[in-house]
């Protein structure tokens, strides 16, 4: 009866979309206000009926309905509970549901909050949004439908994919899924801006919180899926340049570049052309990550069930959102007249910079992701791109953008010179050359990581810097610029927060560049001496789970002969799916990771593999002070509701 | 008048993208429809070289590795069939599919290995790190052999039989169903 009711209610959410689709949209060229009043209505509809049909797919999980075929190949009943639920995403089906889930959300949220909004903008991104809607809805109704039923029922589920059981795993899509929904709403509302043929001040300003929202998500997304890779996948390794690890970054780049770009339609009104185009990019990127991840053309660990009907369903999907808002691009942009002249050496001129930088990357990260494809296709010959290649020729676009990032802020709109600014950077150039020289002096001469170190803190003494400028802390007495501080705008505090965060990643990666790493075959009793610590093997034991067996190893850490702590890495088999996996053991004390993996058993002894990760926790780190930079800067009343534009927005409206 | 030549130019720029859209849209379109009817496959199976003898090719031995490297010459005439795995040490799968390679060479299957767009430093740690599968070990940093095999990314791995004829081909990891379902079959009838 329950998943007979979540279908129902697809196909009602289907139905609301269809309308919300066709209304606003009909309205809002006609200017009939009721027809573009229903959209508000419409997306709420929408919204409750998806959440009805998602809550009855995790119910179906969590009781474990073996008769629905979904449940069936994803779920068993020896799982924890929170993993029951958490399959409920885990799988093709389930996650189109939670993707549209986000997406009715954000139709809301925009019905809700974008009162603000001029009535016909507000209706036709509500239009746009669910025309997406209805796309995907009919996506899973015909081929991915998570409802269908089985007779007879299996005795049991499949099980998950042991790699998925995990708290990581659990959260990651979710926040990957909101940060690419996200760019679904900037999408529609660069389609309505292309719609209505204008893009001004006030457009630059509803943009930027939803392009900030996005990307904040995207960040903590991008953050977690890499922290998985860390301590699921027992290498040590951090990012590894998987085609689906890199269409997760792509849009990333793009709505980083949009982001910024959208500072400038607002502030300056320039840039307006290329606001809308990034806009768009960003969103088909998203798009072509879905399309690459679930269609079957890529070869990767990560890739989904792979299905080429579905592919070409969302192939078709990809033509007529993506051909058809870049084919409206063609045909409305040549009438935006360009306007606002501006000198390179501006702040302006710093973000045009940024996107061109930004922009060299993304396209770096898309040629090598999909090179391999198109060649094997047009030419019949084969390769792989890999991680040589994409550190090779993205450094070199990545060094001069972090050069750039911590100038980009101090200068002034329209006309600046470079001279002053250098100098105020003057003791935030000291101290990176500073890092720079010690990280050489102290590592012996590892050029990479103690460059690494020079631009991390180069990027956070220059946001501070930025602050400290902004509130005069020098210039006028501590009171004075605690008052200051109090009333600098929020965005400021948010774009300094970022570009620190970014600051800490660095430092992150530089550390890992001076990770170290150990293999000892251990008998229990004897210990091996490794960065600092005696690593003292006590043995390994069976140590059962709820729907695993597992191998466990105690190794006692010993400081000066005392233990310190003990770690214990575990070797997990999932008799169901005839998977095993590693649980890396991890004791960090954020300076550090101490990483220990345990390898084979040979007669009672047992290799260990230890890996000594300096500041490899500021990786993450520094994604998650990125994301809170945006959430800041989203606390700013001015970003949120668009305040200073009211004026301008009543003009428009 | 000025203005007026540069803006056929500027709209052609502005269509650039739907340009650009479009071929990548016909191009995912072919590699869909050969997915369905088999002609186009990531995972690369239906091999040129399938049922014949691999192309000619003298891969030097990695350095400061014991192991000798890997010729034509040495595919041919073999006392029992031989696997070709091409790997890197920056390759995630490859350490998927490691510890199958590990027990096939212990149960005795020789494992030709081909080094594949990888620094000799690297691959020694690699596999002194993790345990050495290999008989034979050939280095191919610039990648030109495993082009003439056809090799579409690592890990891949082709079955040679005794005559040095190419029977099978796999790319992506080896994981233990592939080898018990596939791979110890295919020795066994060309043992």
């Amino acid at each position: 009866m329950i998943p007979e009711l979540g279908h129902f209610a697809l196909a009602m959410a289907l139905a609301f979309c269809a309308a919300q689709m066709v209304l606003p949209m009909l309205g809002a060229s006609t200017r009939d206000a009721r027809m573009m009043a229903a959209g508000q209505p419409l997306a709420n509809a929408a919204m409750l009926s998806v959440l009805v049909a998602f809550i009855c797919l995790a119910t179906s999980y969590a009781v474990n309905d073996t008769s629905v075929a979904n449940v069936v190949q994803n779920s068993h009943s020896d799982k924890p509970m929170i993993y029951k639920i958490t399959g409920t995403w885990g799988n093709h089906e389930g996650s189109m549901v939670l993707w549209v889930l986000v997406l009715t959300l954000c139709g809301a949220a925009v019905a809700a909050f974008g009162r603000e909004l001029p009535s016909v903008l507000q209706a036709r991104v509500l239009g746009v949004l669910g025309a997406i809607a209805t796309g995907f809805l009919l996506f899973i109704l015909f081929t991915s439908n998570p409802f269908d039923r089985m007779w007879p029922p299996a005795p049991d589920g499949q099980g998950l994919n042991p790699l998925l059981q995990d708290f990581g795993l659990a959260v990651h899509p979710p926040l990957l899924y909101l940060g690419y929904v996200g760019t679904a709403v900037t999408f529609a509302f660069a389609v309505a801006a292309l719609i209505e043929g204008r893009v001004d001040a006030a457009w630059g300003a509803w943009v930027r919180p939803w392009a900030l929202a996005s990307w904040a998500f995207l960040t903590c997304g991008i953050a977690l899926g890499s922290w998985w890779a860390y301590y699921e996948l027992g290498w040590g390794g951090y990012w590894f340049w998987d085609p689906v690890e890199n269409s997760s970054l792509l849009p990333w780049l793009a709505s980083t570049a949009l982001l910024h770009s959208a500072i400038v339609v607002e502030k300056r009104g320039a840039l307006k052309i290329w606001t809308v185009l990034l806009a768009l990019l960003a969103f088909a990127l998203s798009m072509l990550g879905t399309f690459l991840v679930r269609s079957g053309v890529l070869n990767s660990v990560h890739t989904f069930a792979a299905d080429p009907a579905r592919g070409v369903f969302i192939l078709a999907m990809l033509g007529f959102y993506i051909g058809g808002a870049f084919a409206l691009f063609a045909w409305r942009a040549p009438a935006m007249v360009p306007q606002g002249v501006f000198a390179p050496i501006s702040r302006e001129g710093a973000l045009v910079l940024n996107n061109l930088l930004l922009c060299c990357i993304a396209a770096v990260v898309l040629v090598g992701t999909l090179y391999p494809l198109f060649l094997d296709l047009v030419a019949g010959r084969m390769i792989s791109v890999g991680p040589p290649f994409f550190n090779l020729a993205t450094l070199p676009l990545a060094l001069p953008l972090i050069a750039a990032m911590a100038l980009g802020p101090l200068l002034p709109w329209k006309r600046a010179a470079l001279w002053p600014v250098i100098q105020r950077l003057w003791w935030a150039a000291l101290i990176a050359l500073g890092g720079f020289g010690v990280a050489l002096a102290l590592t012996g001469a590892k050029f990479w990581p103690a460059l690494g170190f020079g631009l991390g803190l180069w990027l956070i003494a220059g946001a501070a810097t930025d602050i400290v400028d902004r509130i005069g802390l020098f210039r006028q007495g501590a009171r004075i610029a605690l008052a200051r501080a109090k009333n600098l705008p929020r965005s400021a505090w948010g774009a300094a927060i970022a570009h620190a965060g970014m600051g800490v990643t660095a430092l992150g990666i530089a550390g890992m560049g001076l990770a170290t790493e150990t293999l000892v075959a251990l008998n229990p009793g004897q210990s091996a001496r490794f960065a600092g610590y005696e690593w003292r093997f006590d043995g390994v034991r069976d140590a059962p789970g709820p729907n695993f067996t597992a191998r466990r190893a105690d190794v006692s850490v010993l400081i000066e002969g005392q233990v310190a702590f003990v770690m214990t890495p575990a070797r997990r088999t999932f008799p169901v799916g005839r998977m095993t996996t590693t649980e890396a053991a991890i004791r960090t004390n954020l300076m550090r990771d101490l990483y220990l993996v345990l390898g084979e058993e040979r007669d009672g002894g047992a290799v260990l593999r230890i890996h000594h990760n300096p500041l490899a926790p500021w990786i993450w780190l520094g994604a998650y002070i990125m994301a809170l930079g945006a959430g800041v800067s989203l606390s700013d009343r001015r970003v949120r509701v668009a305040a200073p534009n009211r004026r301008s927005a009543a003009a428009a409206a | 008048m000025s203005d007026l030549a540069p803006r056929p130019r500027r709209r052609l720029l502005l269509a650039a993208p739907l340009g650009v859209a479009a071929l990548g849209g016909l191009g995912f379109w072919y590699m869909l429809s050969g997915l369905q009817n088999g002609s186009f496959n990531p995972r690369g199976v239906p091999s040129a070289l399938l049922g014949r003898t691999p192309p000619d090719f003298a891969l030097p031995p990695v350095e400061g590795m014991s192991h000798p490297g890997l010729s034509s010459a040495d595919l041919r005439g073999l006392a029992r069939p031989v696997l070709v795995n091409f790997w890197a040490s920056w390759c995630v799968p490859c350490i998927i599919e490691h510890p199958q390679l590990m027990a096939l060479q212990a149960e005795g299957v020789p494992i030709f290995g081909v080094s594949y767009k990888d620094r000799a430093e690297d691959a020694r740690q690699f596999l002194s790190r993790r345990g050495d599968p290999f008989t034979r070990l050939g280095a191919d940093p610039p990648g030109r052999v495993a082009i003439d095999w056809g090799v579409y990314g690592v890990p891949e791995t082709y079955l040679l039989d005794r005559q040095g004829i190419i029977r099978w081909r796999y790319a992506g990891p080896v994981t233990a169903e592939i080898m018990n379902e596939d791979i110890k079959p295919l020795l066994r009838r060309h043992a």
